[in-house]
């Protein structure tokens, strides 16, 4: 199977077009990668490139449109075919069965090794071993995928699809979990592969797209806006391209409103879902009328500082106080009735209840409250008109807001989340991940309503991945780094740079 | 994707559903060698040829209803209750302690009393369950299902042992039943010379409490948004190892006023046998009534006649009793098979898309008809 | 308590724990791959009933010495069959496994009860498969009789131990098991096909349950009656948990529950007093009591476990 695939020396995707409920993710879509080429493949969130690569990789199936592949057409069912023919993936969300070793990992798609009664670890391992010399990826076989970190997790993707006989590499936003550093370190060895591959590139981050492809592929709403050569144009050019319009997120104006400290945590201990100490010892102060960024490299104790701040995690040893009041292990409602409001990570699941409707979600926090509830009787007429005040001043699109809140689109649904938190306005909001996933017109508008609740005087903790969202929001940038924080900036003296060093636990001074 | 398009695909998922089920079923009658058509004739219309017939179909669809609501709340509130069965047992041994240990108390006190009886042993009896899964996180399908298999086991040794009916010691035949319940805990017959009992009316009363709490309470938001999506309910401030809990009291207590109704209105006394089964019937009312009390009722009434249906096809055409369980296990395959496709907006608009391929192209043909007519 | 009283206990427990390990572990590749199946009870019963009729009708004839081993081929057969039917509703249709899986057990308690009304109709004994002691191994004093002395499925069985633990995590299909069930959309992009693999996990599954329940009705009871599963094929699921997913933890959790029956049976026989009921409650009291106890152990689960699989849904 891998020895069999012919090299890839011109592959075309024709009029791709592909539905899901309530969305037309590709429309009508053409383009064309040939050999040795880097082809970055841009657009916003929800654009489609993604789902256009999942078409490539033999995972979704096109309603319409063809692939050609050396001028014939080919097909792909699986991923094995798409394997089958040279085309190789690796996922945002990284493919990788977590408690497995690498080895396994490896073996359970290098189908040619798989004997009825027999499993040849070995020669997987030595094909591992072969491809990472090769390609200068060290790795460890034997390790367990849950012992290795984001970026060493990265590698192993990288190595098991060429393993699989790769020789057109998609990579989906590979640098959205990295520091800058791993960043540029990931870019030179994809620039030193380019001359045995081709590698398609997914990425919405500009200066990677003009550092490492030969052409672009701008993709909105579905539809390829532009595809030219990326050397004849400015980053800016680009994103205006992108974005089909000027967008000017807003930035932090920079006066400091300095109030007292509302939350803070004081040497925390905290553990993982996996019994590891997640925080160790972490010390935080959120003050009034600020916006608090968090840098970090995902996966650094993020998720739990933020549940051990809103009481949905317990707290081993140190001090969660809220508003000059003693907070640790208190329940989740308390902190709520105390005015901490919460943006979670995991909208879909955390942030609303997809069955219910958008007026319902509205209250999910303040349905048993004097104004929405007598005695136990919910008060339907003021949950309808609550939710039609909060749809119109939080602009939320939906047919109605009887409509299933699980039925909006990504933004939409943060916005909901948003409306209910901010029109409690909280005296601290912890907002993880707050854009992710979302356009750049919801973004705007999650910046400036983040902004507002500022100057009304609450404090932000904004736990952010995009060092950019952090660096244009926040009066004061905190770096978190296994469990602790490394170093509290004042933002007019970050840089990329040093935020990037301090990620990656490199403490200055 | 139009409504009338969603309307004719919910009705032919159904359709197709109910097909499916009748053949499994006709399947088995095959093999023992009856004849499927004339079975289900009997069985659906049989009931129908005297009013006794159609009073007993309502008399099996009041428990039905009882043990279908509880199962909704719990269901609704993301916690599975296979235990019903179980439950109406405990019910039924509280709620007849109770009846015969204040026999001179006045009637509508010592009903009151023996049906709240019976509603606290099931809800217990349930919330054992409910504190394993919220406290220790034991699998409430496998905890119910036990506790079913222990209840049986405390019913026969109650009625066995201490509450046997000090008759059938003397008369030595030692039938392992309790002695008849006093008269002023018997409920009135509805219709004279039928069962039919007034516990019809409790059980349409209830359904209209239940539909209030879950759907204009706060604990009725607080469960139904723990079961619809627990993380997100926690996130939101609310306790979900307590609404579980509270869910699995809650539908072990119409369980258990389940089995006091019964005893009172049907039985009148403790015998072996008891529950006929409801527990797991009222399950698959539930799921075909869609966990909602307006459709509950007509589910159990459907149940009823298929209960009252194949007890007549056991009489005249000798199809084992069993044959109910196959029918019911048939239906709750079908059930949720055909709720990923009624529910899933993603194979819906597949479908609309398929079908929509051929109404295109018959679209220009029929416009042209219209014009000629 | 005498040195014969404990030996009968062990005598009688491992013989007992045959139905259970079989069913549990099919029940463990269920779970393994991502099916947390509840049918197992009801693809026991069906076993137990298919199982026992081959030799109830060919007492006499030419095909009488066979009817045994025909009647173990039907039950997994049968049990094949019921997997592919509870595969089709929960990897096909994506159905809720814990109901589907009770609808499951309904349908093969009801038509086993149903045709052995019909066709069989009152309680009535069978042979049964005899006691084969392996020549030399059960002349060992003490352990031969105990462990070298059964009829062939218990051997069989507890050779299944390790033939499942090798099958798991030394071949390739069970590193594909494995893989649909923890991480299925990863094994989807290494083109492991997740469905065909939980279709053939339950395959597996039900041919062992219908195993397991044939061995009540040919080996343990010798005949068959309605309620003669009594919940076994639940207490199976719950060992699944018990054993963490593994073949060498299942063994272990089948004889605690094989050793508690024998034990409540010995204590029946030597008089003393102790209400039947009570006894009979024993193994599903105990079947809380260890579910209870294992609440650290679903963390080691399969991540997956009681989720369908579609390659398109996207949340």
């Amino acid at each position: 199977m891998r020895t069999a695939a012919e090299p890839i020396r011109e592959l075309r995707l024709e009029g791709i077009t592909k539905r899901f409920p309530g969305i037309l993710a590709c429309n009508n879509i053409s383009m064309q990668v040939s050999r040795g080429e880097v082809l970055a493949l841009v657009g916003e969130n929800g654009a489609g490139k993604s789902t256009l690569m999942n078409i490539l990789a033999g995972l979704y199936q096109p309603d319409s449109g063809t692939i050609t592949l050396n001028g014939r057409e080919v097909r792909f069912h699986t991923p094995n075919d798409a394997y089958a023919h040279g085309i190789g993936m690796v996922h945002q969300n990284f493919m990788l069965v977590p408690n497995m070793t690498v080895t396994e990992n490896v073996a359970l798609g290098l189908k040619e090794h798989h004997r009825f009664m027999n499993l040849d670890l070995k020669s997987a391992k030595a094909r591992i071993m072969e491809v990472s010399e090769h390609h200068q990826l060290p790795v460890n076989p034997d390790a367990h995928i849950w012992q290795l970190s984001v970026g060493e997790q990265q590698r192993v993707e990288l190595i098991k699809t060429l393993c699989f006989g790769a020789q057109l590499l998609i990579l989906d936003e590979p640098t959205s979990a990295l520091t800058p550093q791993e960043t540029d370190d990931l870019i030179d060895r994809l620039k030193r592969m380019t001359g045995e591959l081709s590698i398609i590139f997914i990425s919405h981050k500009l200066n990677e797209v003009k550092s490492l492809s030969d052409r672009v592929a701008i993709l909105r709403h579905g539809a390829v806006v532009f595809n030219g050569q990326t050397a004849d144009h400015t980053s800016a050019d680009l994103a205006a391209l992108m974005t089909g319009r000027e967008i000017h997120l807003p930035r932090n104006e920079g006066l400091s409103l300095d109030g007292g400290v509302v939350l803070q945590a004081r040497d925390l201990h905290v553990r993982g879902d996996r019994g590891h100490l997640a925080l160790d010892g972490l010390d935080l102060e959120l003050h009034a009328g600020e916006i608090l960024g968090l840098a970090g490299v995902s996966g650094n104790g993020q998720r739990e500082l933020a549940e051990a701040l809103t009481g949905l995690r317990r707290v081993e040893s140190g001090r969660v106080e809220f508003l000059d009041a003693d907070m640790t292990n208190r329940s989740p409602a308390s902190m709520i009735a105390a005015g901490l409001g919460y943006i979670p990570e995991d909208r879909h699941h955390e942030g609303i209840v997809p069955k219910f409707s958008v007026k319902e979600n509205l209250v999910l926090k303040d349905f048993h409250t004097v104004k929405f509830s007598w005695w136990v009787v919910l008060k339907q007429s003021e949950i309808a008109h609550n939710a039609e005040a909060l749809k119109a001043s939080f602009d939320i699109r939906c047919s109605s807001t009887s409509a299933a809140g699980g039925s909006l689109s990504g933004g939409n649904i943060q916005k909901v989340i948003l409306a209910r938190e901010l029109a409690r306005e909280p005296k601290a909001l912890v907002a993880v991940y707050p854009t992710r996933g979302v356009d750049m017109g919801a973004q705007e508008f999650i910046h400036s309503q983040l902004l507002a609740r500022r100057r009304a005087g609450g404090g932000v903790l904004l736990i952010s991945e995009e060092l950019e969202e952090i660096m244009n929001l926040s009066d004061r940038i905190a770096v978190i780094y296994k469990g602790r924080i490394l170093k509290v900036l004042n933002s007019l003296d970050a840089t990329r740079e040093r935020l990037g060093l301090l990620m990656a636990g490199v403490a200055d001074e | 994707m139009t409504s009338k398009f969603k309307i004719a695909y919910g009705a032919g998922v159904i359709l197709l559903a109910a097909l499916a089920a009748a053949v499994l079923g006709a399947l088995v009658l095959k093999a023992i060698g009856a004849s499927p058509l004339d079975t289900y004739v009997t069985i659906f219309t049989g009931p129908f040829k005297d009013v006794f017939g159609i009073t007993e179909i309502l008399v099996r669809a009041v428990p039905l209803i009882l043990v279908g609501l509880g199962i909704a709340i719990a269901f609704r509130s993301g916690i599975i209750n296979i235990g019903a069965e179980g439950q109406m047992l405990i019910g039924i041994l509280a709620a007849t302690a109770t009846a015969l240990a204040l026999p001179g108390l006045p009637r509508y006190l010592l009903l009151t009393l023996v049906v709240l009886a019976g509603a606290i042993g099931g809800g217990l009896w349930a919330g054992i369950a409910g504190i394993l899964r919220a406290r220790l996180g034991v699998n409430e399908i496998l905890s119910t299902v036990m506790l079913n298999y222990i209840a049986a086991q405390f019913y026969t040794f109650f009625l066995r042992g201490p509450m046997i009916d000090p008759g059938e010691l003397e008369t030595g035949s030692g039938t392992p039943q309790s002695m008849r319940l006093p008269e002023s805990a018997i409920l009135s017959h509805l219709i004279p010379g039928t069962r039919l009992h007034t516990g019809l009316i409790l059980a349409l009363v209830l359904c209209v409490c239940v539909y209030f709490f879950l759907w204009h309470t706060t604990f009725g938001f607080r469960l139904r948004a723990a079961g619809a999506e627990a993380k997100a309910a926690r996130y939101a401030g609310i306790h979900v190892p307590g609404s579980l809990v509270m869910a699995m009291v809650l539908s072990g207590c119409f369980a258990g006023i389940a089995g006091a109704v019964e005893v009172t209105g049907v039985h009148h006394r403790a015998i072996e046998n008891i529950t006929s089964g409801y527990g797991f019937a009222g399950i698959v009312v539930a799921l075909f009534g869609a966990l909602h009390p307006a459709g509950i009722v007509p589910a159990a009434v459907f149940f009823g006649l298929l209960l009252v249906g194949s007890d007549m096809t056991q009489r005249s055409a000798g199809v084992p009793a069993n044959m109910i369980l196959v029918l019911q296990g048939v239906i709750i395959l079908c059930i949720v098979s055909a709720k990923m496709y009624l529910n899933n907006a993603y194979t819906q608009e597949r479908a609309a898309r398929f079908f929509a391929r051929f109404t295109a192209k018959a679209a220009p043909e029929s416009t042209k008809d219209g014009g000629q007519s | 308590m005498t040195h014969g009283f404990v030996y009968n206990i062990l005598l009688l427990g491992v013989p007992f724990s045959v139905a259970l390990l079989l069913a549990s572990l099919g029940e463990m590749f269920n779970q393994r791959a991502g099916v947390f199946n509840l049918g197992c009870e009801g693809i026991m019963c069906m076993g137990a009933f298919l199982g026992f009729l081959p030799p109830y009708f060919l007492k006499t004839g030419p095909l009488a010495p066979y009817g045994i081993l025909i009647g173990f081929a039907i039950a997994m057969v049968a049990g094949i069959i019921l997997g592919l039917l509870f595969a089709l509703v929960t990897v096909t249709f994506r159905a809720e496994q814990g109901i589907a899986g009770i609808g499951l057990q309904m349908l093969g308690w009801g038509v086993a009860g149903t045709l052995f009304r019909h066709y069989v109709g009152g309680v009535t004994g069978v042979e049964g498969l005899a006691a084969w002691a392996i020549p030399g191994l059960s002349r060992i004093p003490f352990l031969g009789e105990l462990l070298f002395n059964h009829n062939p499925m218990v051997y069989i069985a507890f050779l299944m131990v390790p033939a499942s633990w090798y099958i798991l995590f030394k071949t390739p299909w069970g590193l594909k098991v494995r893989a649909a069930g923890t991480a299925p959309r990863a094994a989807d992009s290494m083109g492991i096909n997740v469905n065909r693999v939980r279709y053939q996990a339950l395959m597996l599954g039900g041919a062992m349950a219908g195993l397991g329940g044939a061995y009540l009705s040919l080996c343990q009871a010798k005949m068959f009656a309605d309620d003669l599963v009594a919940g076994r094929g639940f207490i199976a699921v719950a060992l699944v948990y018990f054993g963490r997913w593994n073949p060498v933890g299942i063994m272990g959790g089948a004889l605690l529950f094989s050793l508690a029956q024998s034990l409540q049976l010995s204590i029946q026989v030597g008089g003393i007093k102790f209400p039947y009921e009570f006894a009979v409650m024993l193994p599903y009291v105990l079947v809380i009591l260890v579910l209870s106890l294992t609440r650290k152990a679903r963390m080691l689960g399969p991540s997956s476990l009681g989720i369908p699989y579609n390659r398109e849904m996207r949340y």
